[in-house]
This record gives structure tokens, sequence and C-alpha cells, in this order.
């Protein structure tokens, strides 16, 4: 049993990405969509804290967010995937549950 | 649109809901249970008044079933009961006797 | 499990009056009361405030829901989750919020609180227990 986690907001403006990591159980996955992307970032202020977890929760950000605000994959965090749409539905699809983190 | 009730006018909305739930009066009650062919009795005073203190202390007005349950263990299962409480509101006890009531429609009611 | 029965777990995140947020998830909760589910509230971060006493929106000119979750025990929800370290980060204790009472049918009515204080692991572990979870 596991959950797919979403998160919209940036982490810089809420503490949305935060509580769904401190809320989120072992092999979880954490995708960030819309403002959530720009957690997905290397060098940021909470790249620690998803760095911390990847491995033991699975994140994921969704590519056409990503390249609407000019970041390019390469400056992503080690441990995120980027996803298209049909992978976003894949993960929905793999887990019993999902979970808006607004 | 609007009441008429002692020389007093008092707006309500296309569907009979008064607009200023401070507008309510007892004589008004009598204005639009006639409107919606309700004669008025001790049951019809009691489900009302219910439904008024319902709102005054939780700020909504109550579901169907939570009336009749809540009604039920006030005046007893003859006057609490689903058959009777329509047959003192024909068009639905918590829409029609909220109007009466002057409050607003239940939540989930459409 | 009874049979159609799903659990239902409403997580509220955001202060009361600042959006509409909170009221929107109590209108549906209440709507959602009709169809006989498992439902329990959560409330972590901000969305503890929506349980704290003495609010007061007169001067505002929105109005107070805050009496409405006291009559949550009558549409049969009486599983009001609140998570310890969201209160405490807010400087918070139980005392500061509103007593939630119900009607225990089981119990020959026996009035008992709604609201129950659980630590934050408690919380993922309620959230990871459910059928389907509705974010506000």
């Amino acid at each position: 049993m596991s959950t797919l986690h979403t998160v919209n907001k940036s982490p810089f403006s809420t503490q949305s990405l935060l509580s769904c990591i401190n809320h989120a159980k072992d092999g979880d996955a954490i995708l960030m969509i819309e403002d959530g992307v720009y957690g997905a970032a290397a060098g940021t202020g909470v790249a620690s804290v998803v760095a911390e977890k990847a491995g033991a929760i699975k994140f994921y950000v969704l590519a056409p967010d990503l390249a609407a605000r000019g970041i390019d994959t390469s400056r992503l965090l080690d441990g995120v995937e980027a996803v298209d749409y049909a992978g976003f539905v894949a993960l929905a699809a793999e887990h019993d549950r999902a979970q808006a983190w607004l | 649109m609007s009441y008429e009730v002692n020389g007093q006018t008092v707006e309500h909305d296309e569907e009979g809901y008064i607009t200023n739930l401070n507008d309510w009066s007892k004589e008004l009650a009598e204005v639009i249970a006639k409107q919606e062919e309700i004669e008025m009795t001790d049951e019809h005073w009691a489900v009302v008044n219910f439904l008024r203190d319902y709102y005054e202390e939780y700020q909504i007005a109550p579901a169907v079933r939570v009336l009749i349950k809540a009604i039920k263990k006030q005046m007893g299962p003859e006057i609490g009961n689903n058959k009777y409480m329509y047959e003192l509101f024909p068009y639905g006890p918590a829409k029609q006797a909220c109007k009466i009531a002057g409050l607003p429609k239940p939540t989930g009611c459409v | 499990m009874e049979d159609g029965i799903k659990k239902f777990l409403y997580v509220n995140r955001k202060a009361p009056y600042g959006t509409i947020y909170a009221l929107e998830a109590l209108e549906v909760v209440l709507i959602g009361a009709a169809f006989d589910q498992d439902v329990s509230l959560a409330f972590l971060d901000d969305g503890v405030f929506q349980l704290t006493k003495g609010q007061n929106t007169d001067g505002i000119g929105v109005k107070n829901f805050s009496p409405t979750f006291r009559a949550l025990g009558d549409y049969d929800v009486n599983k009001l989750y609140v998570e310890r370290e969201s209160l405490e980060e807010r400087g918070l204790t139980e005392d500061d919020l509103q007593e939630i009472m119900y009607e225990d049918e089981d119990d020959d009515w026996a009035e008992k609180p709604s609201i129950r204080i659980i630590s934050r692991a408690e919380m993922a572990d309620l959230m990871h227990d459910q059928d389907v979870i509705l974010s506000f």
C-alpha cells in the first residue's frame, strides 16, 4: 500500500513540500507539479531536505511544468526524476491512493 | 421580489428565501407559509422554532435527516418521522420549513 | 469493512478566513455525510487554526463558521484528528481549541469529545490507512 503525493506550491512560499515529506511513508512517491517544481532544483534552500529523503521516498517532477519555468532537467537534484503527463498517469495507477498537498 | 408584512417590504430571492435573515418575524413566517399554502399549526411552529434555534447555535440549517432525528428526540416518534414531516411540509421539511423560518436554503439542497 | 463503506479523510491545512478552502471543506463534509461513509477529518499545519475558540468575524464581514464544527456530530462525523506538532509550532494547546462533542449511539448516547490530538507520526499512519483523501 503506497501513496502518490502531489505538491503544487513553491517550497519558498508555503510549507506544503515540507509537510508532505514529513507525512510521507517509505515507499511513497512525491510528484512536484506547477510551482511545486521549484523544489526539484539543485542548490536551493530546500535541496538538502529533499536529498535526505530521496531513496526511502521517490521524487518526481512534471517535465512540462519545469520547462515552462525555464528549469533545465540538468539542474535537477540527484534522485529527482522528470516525468511527462503519461508518466503522471502511470504513477497515479501504480499507487493505492493520491493525496494533494495544496 | 418581496413579501409585504404590516406595511413593511421584505426582500427575498427567486425561490422565496428572505435576503436578510434579520428581517424575519412571526408575522412574516405566516405570510410565507400562506404563499406556500401551509396553515401554521403548533407542530409547524415546533419545527420552525427548532430550525431557528439550530441555525442560531451552529450557523447552518440542518439536513432533513438531522432535522427529523432531532425532532424525534425532542417531540417523540409520532412527530419526528419522515412521513409526518412531509405531511406538515409537503415540498420537503428542510427546504420549505427553512423558508418559513427565514433561513438560507439548507446546505446540499438543490 | 462493511460492504461499500470506504474510509474518507478530509485534510485541512489552511487557516479559516484568508482563503475559502476551510469553509469549502466544511461544506463538502456536510454534503458528503449523506453518503454514510467512514469519515475522518484531519487538521494539521495552519488547519489547526480552524478549531480555535473565540473566533468573532463581526468586524470582517464574513460568516463565522467555527460553530458549525459543533454540528458535525449530528451528521455522524465524530473523528476530528488534530496534529500535536502543528499546535505546538503555533503556540497552541488543546485548551485553545473549542470543545466539540458527539453523542455515541452505541453507548446510550453518552457525550464524547470528537477532537483527538495525535502526533505527526500517527497522522502519517492515519493518512496511510485511507481509501480516499480529499485535500483542502
